[in-house]
């Protein structure tokens, strides 16, 4: 199939952007959509033009580097990473719009490549358990009862992409964070910094200067592993805890 | 350039692997107990580059950080938390013997050394079996949500080449969780200042200073700044090789510059041709593939493998009755069936493709059918053990691997082969430690389901932390001034060569070079070698190479993020690294694990191992681009598990 690709390109983060014009011919229904990408670049360098800079790494679905914007959605019309999504997906003559995401958190650092490094800010504030290592006791010394494993493993699923981010009208990052402390929280390992985590991460969260939640939704629908809206307001409900416990 | 293609020297063999001698049990305590300590409060005065932050090196940042040294580190990805690490599915295997059902630190050991087709260290594996069992204790202290009985206590499969179920597992995404227990452990570093974390940034060289590692050449990889950092060690955790065949089940920008860069500074690389093959890949799409996608091995407990039992036979697989399927690998190895080791499945995959009963396109691919798996446990306990595993081939194939079987076809996915370490995982450069798939030591000609996720793990939190202490404790580091000549010798090399590399200015790509090298390395350096197509190689590499350096284009400058200039760079040691990795293969005639001459199989075609001549470590010095390097052996001695024929019937 032929399509025409509209395609944000900015040189550097203080460069202006706009959106430019491409067509690509020949592509195959089981092309990835970064496969489609590669394509095009390569015959942009023929061309003695620069490449579209865009991040991605495994293209198994699960390191989270590769995000983009298609057709107003976040990884494109289907509910998966972009490395897979499919362009059996589009048609033959569609116009298709490519967008790095847009919030003011991950600022743009080349065309369709984000700084998400917000995320590992929330992280490095308490999305752990000190766990020293070399000391750890017997793996069989405290059991997790197999409802609290599957809904820790759940909300470890998160891949960190940052779709939820870009999904959102606020650009908030309730939702990865959300993962985090519900993964932690409910575990016993978990428990000793239960209050501290879900404090910790929620400043760090609004001093990178994310947006505020409204239940919209729209992350959850766009996350590639399928974090459930829940989990915000199991967030929500931990904070509340925390601040009563703790009294800040 | 002089002309000695297939050619190299043998220097003096390696006697010492500073291994302990005494009982294998003992070892690893002896060396733990005989390594001098760095006093706590002295620590913190020794900086430690970390390269990688896979399981290896996170979990060694994280490890020496705690430990109270300052750690520097780097990662090429956005994050930490992205290394290809992330991307192992299958599970980790440790001897807990949680199931009772006769496993041990001995057997865990004896299946090692059996699977890597005694080409590994004994000592080596040995302390490996001995650390898995506190590796599971250590993630599951950090949270790593692993896959729990309904009473709440660990579950465990069983994965190939073993019958035990000794691995541990969180669904289909074992790598993930594991990683993502390594980065908070790291991330919790890094904010207390212990680790100073660079990500984006890529090394490009070693600094050298009288004859010890002191530091790395790095650029920035969004301002394309280039940059020295400065230590009293340097531990290189940056993984394997395997994209040296572009199609590979590697992440894209896994590369080999961390440690071909070492390499030509002096370290020894061992093995180089040791790639492991996995046989339950997704079959390649069209010519526009630009990397591989592995199904779990754990799908092999469940999922039948069969072809058709006549040649060329067409008809969807519904249609093919039972009594016109083979399947071949029960057939051929009853007691392990469709659990053979990776090597031994790959090339029976080869080899009923090669009879002309491959399926799918082009004929290269096998079913791996779960028929028989829905009809005894029915489809929600098989969407419940393997769902995303199938979601995800569905998304790629676009066929229902409920209704009908899917296809697979091995392809390369781990590299044996690495830099040459010591017991203590020191290089031949003192100083310069060498982690995880970087290095060569524990795995042998092949490498067991299961297993690289444990040596990561075991090499980062427990191995290297416990060594790295004697080399800083015995001292003498003086300080390196920056305007040492070997600084800016080498600096000055590193800034050359992108020069040189934006300067061409040809009429081919980077991914044009990557790719012809991949499809000549898959053709003659893949699951089948011989001779005679390993010599062309060597032939047709060092022209490749010649010719990259004339027509490659890069666009854009060196001061900017620059992805192309990112991929010039990696290929260009690619295509030196790959030269020896045929010549390691040419001279090494015997098979072995994922290494397989034609001309030395059993009557049946089987791998024949030449135990008398090739019981060795080929470890290679470095003389020059497309000089012959000096071959070093290292023997290895089999004092426990004495080398027989690897058996799987």
């Amino acid at each position: 199939m032929n399509l025409t690709l509209r395609i944000w390109r900015q040189p550097s983060a203080d460069a202006d952007g706009q959106m430019v014009t491409y067509q690509v011919t020949d592509v195959s229904g089981d092309m990835s959509f970064l496969e489609m990408l590669d394509i095009l670049n390569e015959d942009l360098i023929l061309r003695g033009e620069e490449p579209v800079a865009f991040d991605h790494d495994c293209r198994e679905g699960i390191c989270g580097s590769c995000g983009m914007v298609i057709n107003g959605q976040a990884h494109g019309p289907e509910r998966t990473t972009t490395c897979q999504l499919h362009m059996r997906q589009f048609a033959d003559g569609d116009v298709i719009d490519i967008e790095p995401w847009r919030a003011g958190a991950f600022p743009v650092v080349k065309d369709l490549v984000v700084d998400r490094s917000a995320f590992d800010r929330i992280i490095q504030a308490g999305g752990y358990i000190t766990a020293p290592t070399g000391t750890a006791p017997d793996a069989h010394a405290v059991p997790v009862p197999k409802p609290d494993a599957d809904s820790a493993f759940n909300n470890a699923t998160c891949i960190g992409c940052g779709a939820c981010v870009a999904a959102c009208p606020n650009g908030s990052a309730m939702l990865f964070t959300s993962a985090k402390i519900n993964h932690l929280n409910v575990l016993p390992q978990g428990q000793p910094e239960r209050e501290s985590r879900v404090l910790n991460m929620i400043t760090t969260m609004d001093e990178a200067g994310f947006g505020g939640c409204t239940n919209t939704g729209e992350c959850a629908s766009a996350c590639p592993k399928g974090i459930p809206l829940a989990s915000i307001a199991r967030m929500n409900r931990e904070f509340l805890r925390a601040t009563r416990k703790v009294g800040r | 350039m002089s002309k000695k293609v297939g050619s190299y020297t043998v220097g003096d063999d390696i006697v010492d692997t500073k291994a302990p001698s005494g009982p294998v049990q003992e070892r690893w305590d002896a060396r733990r107990f005989g390594a001098k300590l760095v006093n706590p409060a002295n620590r913190r005065k020794h900086r430690v580059i970390v390269v990688g932050t896979g399981l290896a090196g996170g979990s060694a940042g994280a490890t020496l950080a705690e430990q109270g040294y300052h750690v520097i580190q780097f990662c090429y990805q956005d994050s930490p938390r992205r290394a290809h690490s992330v991307a192992a599915q299958g599970g980790i295997n440790a001897a807990k013997n949680y199931r009772n059902d006769g496993d041990s630190v001995y057997r865990l050991f004896y299946d090692t050394v059996k699977g890597g087709d005694f080409r590994s260290r004994e000592s080596n594996v040995y302390r490996l079996a001995q650390v898995s069992v506190e590796i599971i204790d250590q993630c599951v202290a950090q949270g790593v949500p692993f896959a729990r009985e309904y009473g709440g206590l660990l579950d465990n499969r069983s994965f190939g080449g073993v019958q035990v179920s000794r691995t541990f597992y969180a669904r289909g995404q074992t790598g993930q969780q594991l990683l993502l227990g390594a980065y908070q452990a790291l991330s919790r570093q890094i904010d207390a200042g212990n680790v100073e974390m660079h990500p984006r940034t890529e090394m490009l060289d070693l600094i050298v200073i009288d004859g010890r590692a002191r530091g790395i050449v790095a650029r920035d990889l969004v301002t394309g700044e280039i940059s020295t950092y400065l230590a009293d060690a340097v531990v290189l955790a940056s993984g394997g090789y395997g994209n040296t065949f572009y199609l590979s089940t590697n992440a894209k920008g896994s590369n080999a510059t961390a440690i071909w860069r070492a390499h030509k500074r002096g370290a020894h690389f061992a093995n180089p041709c040791y790639t492991q093959i996995h046989p339950t890949c997704i079959p390649r799409s069209g010519d526009h593939q630009s990397k591989l996608t592995l199904m779990s091995e754990s799908l092999r407990n469940d999922g039948r493998i069969w072809v058709p039992k006549k040649k060329g036979d067409t008809r969807s697989p519904e249609q093919i009755p039972e009594d016109e399927r083979d399947y071949y690998l029960e057939r051929i190895y009853p007691s392990f069936g469709n659990l053979v080791p990776r090597d031994v499945a790959s090339r029976a995959a080869k080899n009923v493709c090669d009879e002309g009963r491959g399926v799918g396109p082009g004929g290269l691919g096998v079913y791996l059918d779960f028929a028989d798996a829905i009809a005894r446990m029915g489809r929600d306990k098989v969407a419940e053990k393997y769902g995303n595993l199938f979601e995800m081939y569905e998304r790629i194939t676009a066929e229902d691997p409920y209704r009908v079987p899917m296809r697979i076809y091995p392809a390369i996915h781990y590299t044996m082969g690495g830099l040459w370490v010591d017991y203590d995982l020191q290089s031949t450069i003192p100083g310069m430690f060498v982690i995880g798939e970087a290095n060569f030591s524990d795995h042998g000609a092949n490498r067991l389901g299961a297993s690289a996720l444990m040596q990561g793990l075991a090499d980062g939190y427990f191995v290297l932390p416990a060594t790295i202490n004697d080399y800083l404790a015995r001292g003498g580091f003086e300080a390196v001034e920056p305007d040492d000549p070997a600084i800016t010798t080498t600096v000055a090399e590193v800034q050359d060569r992108i020069k040189r590399l934006l300067a061409v200015d040809g009429d081919r790509t980077v991914d044009s070079f990557h790719r012809e090298l991949g499809t000549l390395m898959w053709d003659e350096c893949g699951m089948a070698r011989s001779a005679e197509g390993l010599k062309k190689a060597l032939r047709r590499i060092p022209e490749l190479r010649e010719e990259f350096w004339q027509r490659v284009k890069v666009p854009g400058t060196g001061y900017e993020l620059n992805q192309s200039l990112e991929k010039a760079n990696r290929v260009a040691d690619f295509l030196e690294l790959a030269e020896l990795m045929c010549l390691d293969a040419l001279h090494r005639e015997e098979s072995c694990g994922g290494h397989f001459r034609l001309e030395s199989q059993t009557e049946d075609g089987e791998a024949e191992r030449d135990d008398e001549n090739f019981s060795y470590v080929a470890a290679w010095e470095y003389t020059g681009v497309g000089e012959p390097p000096v071959l070093h052996k290292e023997n290895l001695d089999f004092e426990y598990v004495h080398p027989t024929l690897r058996s799987y019937a």
